[in-house]
Formats: structure tokens, C-alpha cells, sequence
């Protein structure tokens, strides 16, 4: 799959530049900026995506967080919010979990396009019509600090 | 053969009228025997849905599951630009300033509106609040939550926004809002039980009408909307989905 990279023209600040391997091998270069967006007290951020995690569906707020266009964000694949600091395991774990037609929750951190990150709650869940599986939903919401932390020093402390 | 209307009972009182004249109404769009049957309770009116005795029900978005899967209801119609939005409110007097600030044990004051209940729970998370260290207070009508707030008995309180908004000004003096959800999909709607879905049709056309006529805008200014809206089955599928995402 092809993702657009981050260029410096998106980014403001001190950034780094990391290369994130996806699943079927394809790669991205993003920039990331060490500072965190803090998700938006009373919001969910909700997208709906096609069997392959490209999104079909997303609120305003899944807009405003990520800081893409909502042209940018619709057709793209789920993936385009990727930070390179959750390793693989955890995504696999997602799909294995959603493609057995069961609901996966757990903390992901998101890169944004200005290279910032936000850290969400989310559950995915198959979308299931007249009984099989036509695409996926997510619900992101806002996650306990004591949870990311302890999730920060469970998977990220390499 | 008599049908059975009902009403969720998170209704605010003041629209008790509104929906005996809706009924009224109904009957003569569909020429059909609909009786309107007023449950004082979420327990109670689960009970009639179990047993099969509601043809016709203006749900909360947190039974659609039960309607659909289990006892073959259809969407037919809801209000527009209607959305349930959840407050969390705190005495003027609290310390708190941000849910952060608050303790996985906190007391919570809350009626038994569920989909209300459950933005709730969601907006705590942050705090590292759960079903299991928080103490729940149930109260039968909203005053009484903000009674509970005032009293020093609870730390929070969960209102719908609407049902906030409506509180006195005096009381609302005495309380501050910590937080207002805004998710915009958790909606009430109309739906169809298998003995009543022959009229969906007649009374889909009936409703999207209902605000062209000056008898019709009577009718939904009494029940507190500006008009109806179709209720897809994909709405419907889609709410169930987004519920059961919350509810864990
Ligand atoms: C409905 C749905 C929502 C998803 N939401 C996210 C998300 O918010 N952030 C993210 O990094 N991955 C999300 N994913 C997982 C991505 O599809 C993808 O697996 C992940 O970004 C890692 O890429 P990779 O699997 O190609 O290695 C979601 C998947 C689905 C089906």
C-alpha cells in the first residue's frame, strides 16, 4: 500500500524523521514531533472502515485530532495514523481479533499529520449486516493517564 | 386488535400531553386501535418489551439491541438535529475542577436513563473510575440529582443536557457543568414491532409530513422537536454498533 510520507512542509518544531514498516512490507516515512495533543474532553472520534481498514466513514472529530482534510482521510487506509513507537505485535493482535468477528479494545498512540501524537481508548468492532462481516468500526475515547503509563512501560520502553 | 405504543421513560414530564395527543393522532393516520401505555420505569418497560406486549416504542438508542436482535423491531423514524448529550455537573462549591481531579471512588448521582448512564461512565475513564470503585446513587427524576449535588450526598452527577438545561435558574446557580459530551450519534427514535410494520410505510410519509401542516407542527412542538427524519435500518444497525462499543 501507498501512503502519502510526511514532508517538513507539515510539520512545525523539532521533529525526527523514522520509517514505519507496514504489514504487507510497504513502507512510510513520517516525521514525528515529540509533543503530545491532548484528546478533547466529551468527545468520541468514530471512523468506519471497508474490510481492508481503508476508511469509508469519520466524525468531525476524527478530522480535527488527526489533522488531515476529511479528502485526505476517506479512501485512506486506517494505517495512515500509525506511529512508529506501537510495534507491530499490537496491530496484529487488533486484526487477528476483529477478523474472528470479535470486539478488540486497547490504547493506541496516533501520529498525526504535523508529526504531534495523540494517545486515544479505542474499540473496533466488525460491522456485521444481514450476518457477515462487511467492514469495521471504531470508537475512539479518552484514556486514563495511569493506563497509558502503565501501557507506555508494558510495550514502548524498549 | 388493539396496538401498544410507549414512550422511553427519560420523556421529560412536561411532554406527557404531547404524547397522548401523538397517539391520538396515530390512530387516525393509521385507523387502527393504538393504546398508549406509560411505563414509570426502565425495568418495567423492558418487562412489557420481553413479553411482547409493545408494537410501537419511542426507544432510548441503549434498547435498540434488545428491539432489533431479539424481538424483530424496525426503525421508522426520529426527530432532527436531536441528539442525547450527556453532562457531568458538580456542586459550585466543589473543589473539582476537571474529572482528572476526581477519585476513582467518587459518588455519582445519576436517574436511569441508560444511554445517559453510559456517556457518563465514558467521560469518568480518565479519572481511572470504573462500575466497581464508583458508588452509584440512583434518583427518580433529575431535580433530585441536583438535590443529591447540593446536599453534599454525591461528588457528581449525570444529567441529560436537555434535562440540565430545563433545572431552574436558581438550582443551575448552585451547580457548575465539569464536562458536556459531544458525540452527536446517541439518538431516540421511533421504532416498529412486528405486528405494526405493515404501516411503516403510511407512517413514515405521515411523520416526514408532520411539519407541514400548522395541526402537525402543534403536534411535534408538544413533543419538543422541529420534525421527524427516516430511521434507515443502517441508522439503526450503526447505533447499535456505536452502544456496543460504549458498553465496555
Ligand atoms: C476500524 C479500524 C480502526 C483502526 N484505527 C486505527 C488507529 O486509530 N490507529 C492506528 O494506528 N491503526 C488503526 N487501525 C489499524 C490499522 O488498520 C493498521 O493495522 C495499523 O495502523 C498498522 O498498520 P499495519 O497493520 O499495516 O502494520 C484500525 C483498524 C481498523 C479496522
Amino acid at each position: 500500500m501507498v501512503i502519502k510520507d510526511i514532508t517538513a512542509a507539515d510539520v512545525s518544531g523539532d521533529y525526527e524523521t523514522r520509517e514505519i514498516t507496514f504489514h504487507d512490507g510497504s513502507t512510510r516515512t513520517v516525521l514525528v514531533v515529540d509533543e503530545e495533543v491532548p484528546y478533547p474532553d466529551g468527545r468520541l472520534i468514530v471512523s468506519v472502515t471497508d474490510l481492508e481498514g481503508r476508511i469509508t466513514e469519520c466524525n468531525k472529530s476524527f478530522v480535527d485530532m488527526s489533522a488531515y482534510s476529511r479528502e485526505e482521510l476517506i479512501g485512506a487506509q486506517q494505517c495512515i495514523l500509525r506511529h512508529p513507537d506501537i510495534p507491530s505485535e499490537i496491530y496484529a493482535d487488533l486484526w487477528s481479533t476483529i477478523k474472528a468477528g470479535n470486539k478488540w479494545q486497547g490504547y493506541i498512540k496516533n501520529l498525526r499529520k504535523d508529526g504531534r501524537y495523540y494517545w486515544v481508548l479505542a474499540t473496533i468492532i466488525p460491522t456485521v449486516r444481514d450476518g457477515e462481516i462487511v467492514g469495521y468500526a471504531s470508537v475512539r475515547r479518552k484514556p486514563s493517564r495511569k493506563k497509558i503509563e502503565e501501557f507506555v512501560a508494558q510495550h514502548l520502553s524498549a | 386488535m388493539t396496538l401498544i405504543n410507549t414512550v422511553s421513560p427519560d420523556f421529560p414530564p412536561t411532554h406527557i400531553a404531547g404524547w397522548f395527543i401523538f397517539n391520538t393522532w396515530l390512530q387516525n393516520t393509521l385507523n387502527e386501535r393504538v393504546r398508549l401505555e406509560l411505563h414509570d420505569s426502565f425495568s418495567q418497560q423492558q418487562d412489557a418489551i420481553q413479553s411482547d406486549g409493545v408494537d410501537m416504542i419511542y426507544a432510548n438508542p441503549a434498547d435498540a439491541a434488545l428491539l432489533v436482535r431479539e424481538k424483530g423491531f424496525v426503525g421508522v423514524a426520529r426527530p432532527a438535529n436531536h441528539a442525547d448529550e450527556a453532562v457531568i455537573v458538580v456542586a459550585d462549591s466543589s473543589p473539582v475542577q476537571a474529572v482528572e481531579d476526581l477519585s476513582p471512588e467518587v459518588r455519582i448521582a445519576l436517574t436511569a436513563q441508560p444511554d445517559v448512564n453510559t456517556m457518563g461512565m465514558i467521560m469518568l475513564e480518565p479519572a481511572d473510575v470504573t462500575p466497581s470503585t464508583a458508588t452509584k446513587l440512583e434518583r427518580d427524576t433529575y431535580v433530585l440529582v441536583a438535590k443529591a449535588l447540593m446536599d453534599g450526598d454525591a461528588d457528581v452527577g449525570f444529567f441529560l443536557k436537555d434535562a440540565y438545561e430545563n433545572l431552574s435558574s436558581i438550582v443551575r446557580s448552585k451547580l457548575r457543568v465539569l464536562v458536556t459530551s459531544d458525540i452527536q450519534v446517541v439518538r431516540h427514535g421511533l421504532m416498529l414491532g412486528p405486528r405494526m410494520q405493515q404501516h411503516r410505510q403510511v407512517l413514515l410519509d405521515a411523520l416526514l409530513n408532520m411539519n407541514s401542516t400548522e395541526n402537525g407542527k402543534e403536534i411535534l412542538s408538544n413533543l419538543g422537536f422541529d420534525a421527524w427524519e427516516e430511521f434507515r435500518s443502517e441508522d439503526v444497525e450503526f447505533m447499535i454498533d456505536l452502544m456496543e462499543t460504549l458498553t465496555t
